[in-house]
């Protein structure tokens, strides 16, 4: 079999047992006070992480502050004033395309 | 299978999932294109319908187009996705019946779905999530296939600014959970501040991560909360 249909098989199964494992070991178990209140902070945490992982790092994980910083800029922006995540999203795919050209 | 309270759930998800569906479309298309010299045209749109992870995928798929083996593809795809690890803990509460039922229930597990189904005191509507899916699975895998087949129409799509897309749902995402307190500010700050820190010198999926470990000041002692 080819790297790729092994990387695909592979990655779907390792893939599946991640989002599995929590569930199926936990069940619905009680859990204590405290573990819910870290559970609370987790979406915060997780998506600030994305954010900025995702704006101002290269693909060798370097940082960097590049075109994708000004979109991140203008969605910020749109939320300013609403929060329609659409706009936001549009905006910022605009501008990053807009200062890409402009940087090149 | 969801009772009648569920079943609205699902379709509120499917509502409120539309706009990040348009951008899996675009996301998957640009990933299609990336992928069909690399892998072909089948396993690209195989792998968005059973792997179903963005980042994922493109970081395997960056692995495979540099010239690297399966194990390091794998390797770079399990890495992204060790965020799914603590995602899948705080929905276990949240699932029904029995363990394999539970384990199925996270199956939709995605970024954005995910953070959108947040209710707050630790619970996550999960019908509501499966919605938020239904409407994105069927964009991602038609848009890795869009991709694949009109790729050479497309051109290179970093160009569109597509990249930006996702941090800017997530933006929108991080600033509906903003009203729950300092804490909350706390962890944002701090989950942003350990990614950044460890990027450069971890290997990717590591950051993020590790910005789990910005909710422990959920273990802080209280102080006077403005909300």
């Amino acid at each position: 079999m080819s790297a790729t249909w092994v990387t695909v098989i592979a990655l779907a199964a390792t893939t599946i047992a991640t989002k599995a494992v929590g569930p199926v070991a936990l069940g619905d178990r009680e859990l204590p006070g405290p573990f819910t209140k870290v559970i609370e902070l987790l979406a915060p945490a997780i998506l600030a992480g994305l954010i900025v992982i995702g704006t101002f790092t290269d693909a060798d994980g370097d940082l960097v502050i590049d075109a994708r910083a000004a979109g991140l800029g203008a969605a910020a922006a749109v939320y300013a004033v609403s929060r329609k995540s659409l706009v936001a999203a549009v905006a910022a795919a605009a501008i990053t395309a807009a200062a890409v050209r402009a940087l090149a | 299978m969801p009772d009648s309270e569920g079943r609205v759930s699902v379709r509120a998800g499917m509502k409120d999932g539309a706009p990040i569906a348009a951008a899996s479309l675009l996301l998957g298309t640009s990933f299609g294109v990336l992928a069909e010299p690399v892998m072909g045209t089948v396993a690209p749109i195989v792998m968005s319908a059973i792997v179903f992870a963005g980042s994922a995928q493109f970081g395997a798929l960056a692995v495979l187009a540099a010239g690297g083996g399966a194990g390091a593809a794998v390797a770079a795809g399990v890495l992204l996705n060790m965020r799914y690890l603590p995602m899948g803990i705080s929905i276990a509460g949240s699932t029904e019946g029995g363990w394999f039922q539970r384990g199925l229930a996270a199956q939709p597990l995605i970024d954005a779905g995910w953070a959108m189904s947040h209710r707050g005191g630790g619970w996550y509507d999960v019908p509501y999530m499966w919605g938020v899916t239904a409407v994105n699975y069927p964009m991602w895998v038609g848009g890795t296939a869009l991709g694949v087949f009109a790729g050479d129409l497309i051109g290179d799509p970093d160009r569109l600014g597509l990249d930006a897309i996702f941090p800017a749902f997530f933006l929108g995402l991080l600033v509906s959970e903003g009203n729950r307190g300092w804490r909350t500010l706390a962890a944002a700050l701090l989950g942003a501040a350990i990614a950044l820190v460890l990027a450069p010198v971890t290997p990717p999926g590591v950051p993020v991560m590790a910005a789990c470990l910005a909710a422990l000041v959920a273990l802080l002692p209280p102080r006077e909360e403005a909300s």
